[in-house]
């Protein structure tokens, strides 16, 4: 007798704590939404903002903090479009276009040889070679940019693309070379060694069993290098100078620089339009982002 | 078989003659040009220890410059990581739409690096600009971002640390590969949340901690473009950041060997600050059955 009414004082207490407690995870999950809205609210506003400035007229924009123009105006990118040079926006972003398409096939090549080597061969100073790579990963361009513009001067490739190409094209960023020797390690070599069984040699591996299978992290690192050029703002103002040359980084600036004080909805429209690609891509890919991110970092 | 041991180097090729060509050589060729005079017209004249002997007993602008670096680096590696650390932490649960925040929160860190985004900074922080404008509405006087030299600096830190996305992304996978049992047995044995985050989260993160601190910090003693763009490095040099200054003696002024021994002490810093990190970490980083690889 006893013992029945105890456990049934236990479950009435089980019950009551279980809606305590699941009371207060219904608390915890608002109490996270909000935060996590007011947060996302915070930080892509300026996007927002940005988007709908550029529609706007030079005296609405710093007139309110809205975001929906009052008279919405393609001003900004008519004129901005044009620019105060001989050339339009139309000619940098395809001086961006041709800096990042040979920047990411020479990367994407150069980093898939270096991390099949060290992922899959054995071979003499590999610990060393490897040690090389963490270093440059946490080298400070700093240290070495002063000269390499003195050797591309040396070598006559300044004000062309040059520079820009060919360090990436030897496999120059580190990062991308150990993310890939992390997930070809995670990979199994089986289909390899059977490949490596039927007379592949080690270039036909290469090519038809291990690019396959690379694939995810590959597309990971051509859209991080797209990304990083498209951005990259220090390298074309230290190699090129001339204005037909300027990806559009250089553009922009240049644009700040020569726009009359008051034109802001130029200014605005030609960002909007430098940050769009970017965009557009990581939305289109957001997937590969997010996991390049991760998996290269976790496993560091 | 004997020939296998040179097929990796075969394919190792493009990568080798790069890191000597272009990292390998430049780096022992600026510690040689941090002791010349050389502004690329003549060849560069040794001048021994000069170029240092100036930094530290006469330049006053790379005094300045050094301490907006470091105060710089102070306070926007932890800010950002914290933040960063803290978002992933309130994602970490069974929430919908997990997929859609960590894309918005990521946005940023795509964009960050930007000339536009810098640009769009420069907008938001002018004195009637969208931050002004926002803070009026609660009843914020006008702060004047630019002119005052703190907040000039305050400007540069938001901007990285709106970036925080990237290291959240890192700290996220890491909170979810976390083994929910951990938490369970903490859980039985009376362990309250606070408790079981920083006695259980917080250990099995420091790995991850470790490598977010390494990156940001070097990444932030080179923070380049917002300085640049947004503030110019003023007003009062307050946001002239080591990597201006190196910019404007080595590229505006062409002193390549001044500009070199200044890149070197950055790089000295840079690189005792990373091996105090490592040489700390073994007392506070946590790995799994202390499997080291």
């Amino acid at each position: 007798m006893t013992d029945i009414t105890t456990s049934n004082d236990l479950t009435m207490d089980e019950t009551a704590r279980a809606k305590r407690r699941a009371g207060l995870r219904l608390f915890s999950t608002a109490i996270r939404y909000a935060l996590l809205f007011l947060v996302g609210f915070v930080m892509l506003y300026p996007l927002i903002w940005l988007v709908g400035a550029s529609f706007k007229t030079n005296s609405e924009i710093f007139s309110g903090a809205g975001f929906l123009p009052q008279n919405p105006t393609l001003d900004g990118y008519i004129k901005g479009w044009q620019t105060s040079t001989p050339y339009t926006f139309g000619r940098f972003f395809w001086n961006s276009f041709l800096i990042i398409l040979p920047k990411v096939i020479g990367t994407a090549i150069s980093c898939t040889m270096a991390a099949y080597a060290f992922a899959r061969f054995d071979f003499p100073l590999k610990k060393v070679l490897f040690g090389s790579v963490i270093a440059i990963l946490l080298l400070p361009n700093v240290v070495t940019r002063i000269p390499q513009y003195i050797l591309f001067r040396d070598l006559g490739w300044l004000d062309s693309f040059l520079p820009l190409w060919v360090p990436s094209a030897l496999a120059g960023d580190a990062f991308f070379v150990f993310m890939l020797v992390q997930f070809l390690r995670s990979l199994p070599s089986d289909m390899e060694e059977a490949a490596r069984v039927d007379g592949a040699n080690s270039l036909q591996t290469l090519v038809y069993i291990v690019v396959p299978m690379l694939a995810p992290a590959l597309i990971s690192v051509c859209l991080f290098q797209f990304m990083w050029t498209m951005n990259d703002f220090l390298g074309p103002l230290i190699y090129l100078s001339s204005v037909d040359k300027y990806p559009v980084s250089l553009a922009l600036k240049l644009s700040i620089d020569t726009t009359e004080a008051f034109e802001w909805n130029r200014i605005l429209a030609m960002s909007v339009l430098a940050i769009s690609p970017a965009l557009i891509v990581f939305f289109a890919a957001q997937r590969y982002f997010i996991e390049g991110i991760s998996s290269g970092g976790i496993k560091g | 078989m004997k020939g296998q041991r040179f097929l990796g180097l075969g394919y190792l090729g493009p990568y080798i003659i790069g890191l000597l060509v272009f990292t390998a050589i430049p780096f022992f060729g600026s510690l040689y040009l941090s002791f010349t005079k050389y502004d690329l017209m003549s060849s560069p004249d040794w001048t021994g220890l000069a170029n240092y002997e100036r930094l530290f007993t006469r330049d006053r602008t790379f005094f300045k410059s050094l301490n907006v670096t470091l105060l710089y680096v102070l306070l926007t590696v932890p800010l950002k990581l914290a933040f960063a650390l803290f978002i992933a932490t309130v994602l970490n649960y069974r929430l919908q739409f997990i997929g859609l925040f960590r894309t918005a929160f990521y946005v940023p860190s795509i964009l960050g690096g930007s000339i536009a985004i810098a640009v769009l900074w420069r907008y938001m922080f002018a004195t009637e600009g969208l931050v002004n404008m926002a803070l009026a509405t609660i009843g914020l006087g006008p702060i004047d971002w630019f002119g005052d030299p703190t907040n000039a600096l305050l400007t540069i830190t938001l901007l990285r640390c709106w970036q925080f996305g990237s290291a959240m992304v890192i700290f996220l996978a890491a909170l979810q590969s976390i083994d929910k049992s951990l938490y369970e047995a903490a859980a039985i044995d009376g362990a309250g949340k606070v408790r079981i985050f920083f006695f259980i989260t917080l250990p099995l993160l420091t790995p991850v901690i470790f490598f977010n601190l390494i990156m940001q910090m070097v990444q932030a003693f080179q923070e380049f473009n917002g300085p640049y763009i947004i503030t110019q490095g003023g007003p009062l040099k307050a946001t002239y950041l080591l990597p201006l200054y190196i910019y404007e003696e080595a590229f505006k002024k062409f002193n390549m060997g001044y500009a070199s021994a200044i890149a070197w002490v950055l790089f000295t810093i840079i690189t005792v600050l990373t091996l105090i990190a490592f040489w700390s970490s073994k007392k506070w980083v946590y790995y799994a059955g202390d499997k080291r690889s």
